[in-house]
């Protein structure tokens, strides 16, 4: 069993309400160290066999055509999670 | 009799209010499902509001790929006239009949409220009954309706006229440019975030000239349509 990750987040340009929200939450709970949130989304995308070249090239597109939208959203990271092999 | 359909995702939830200002303006609404292709001989399409799949993944993002919406992107690219409401604009923006997108609220609340409306283009399919510049007031209820575009795309809509609703008096949920419906190119697909279904008959919409609940206001959006499939 292997795994692939893809990592979203909301474009630099494009405000993003919900990091906005939990900056605001933050230091009323004492965390005063942080300047700035940016809340986006994690995918784990788990295949049958090992995570090949072919596997991950799928990922980037399912990343680039369904899990993102490109007007709001860009595909920082697709890479295999090495830990998924343990779990199986 | 005019044929208007009415697609229900799993999660739409104004599609029966869709259906009923359908009949109200004075054609026959047709139910389409969203695992039916077929969009049985219908003259034009509402994707109403509501919350398909959840608005998971994001709002209409999973809509798209439904049977139903390939047969309504070929259809609409033929010219067939599509409303998109509130959850069926997101649709037809995840889609790409229309450009943009909509997130979260600037002020991070849900929104409910009557809402003044500019109209700014009456040469869509879905405007026509209206006058240029007229103001027009229907509910708008929406958690994600915060309309954002990059700066080249607001500037082609500006610059070609195709924002047809602008909200008026106050900006409601953050929209860039105060932008609440836009249409395509060719002005036969319209998306809205507020909801002209909820304003279609005396005693059930927003206050009104003639008194509390007597707003109608969002009756010629499908009006429009009739006149424009026998214009």
């Amino acid at each position: 069993m292997g795994r692939v990750v893809v990592d979203v987040m909301p474009t630099p340009e494009i405000l993003d309400p919900q990091g906005k929200a939990v900056a605001g939450a933050l230091p009323r709970l004492g965390f005063v160290q942080f300047t700035s949130v940016r809340q986006g989304k994690r995918f784990e995308l788990t295949c049958e066999g090992p995570v090949t070249d072919e596997i991950l090239a799928a990922a980037r597109e399912a990343g680039e055509h369904v899990l993102s939208n490109p007007v709001i959203e860009d595909v920082v990271a697709v890479y295999a999670d090495e830990s998924a092999r343990a779990d199986a | 009799m005019t044929r208007i359909g009415v697609v229900t995702f799993p999660g739409t939830l104004d599609d029966r209010d869709a259906a009923r200002a359908v009949r109200l303006a004075g054609a026959e609404p047709v139910s389409l499902w969203h695992a039916d292709a077929d969009l049985h001989a219908v003259d034009a399409v509402v994707l109403p509001g509501g919350f398909s799949y959840g608005d998971y993944l994001r709002a209409g993002a999973i809509s798209r790929f439904a049977p139903v919406m390939g047969s309504i992107v070929d259809a609409a690219n033929g010219g067939l006239p599509v409303l998109g409401i509130c959850n069926g604009f997101q649709v037809l923006t995840e889609a790409h009949l229309l450009p943009g997108s909509m997130i979260k609220n600037d002020h991070l609340r849900f929104v409910c409220r009557e809402q003044v409306l500019s109209i700014e283009n009456i040469d869509t399919a879905w405007t026509r009954d209206y006058a240029r510049g007229e103001r027009i007031t229907v509910p708008l209820k929406n958690q994600d309706g915060q309309y954002v575009a990059d700066e080249r795309t607001l500037d082609e809509l500006e610059g070609e006229g195709r924002v047809v609703f602008r909200y008026s008096g106050v900006n409601p949920n953050g929209s860039r440019r105060g932008i609440a419906g836009i249409t395509n190119a060719a002005g036969n697909v319209v998306g809205l975030m507020p909801h002209p279904e909820h304003a279609v008959e005396v005693g059930f919409g927003p206050d009104g000239a003639k008194g509390p609940r007597t707003g109608t206001d969002g009756l010629r959006v499908f009006t429009s349509v009739l006149h424009a499939l026998v214009g």
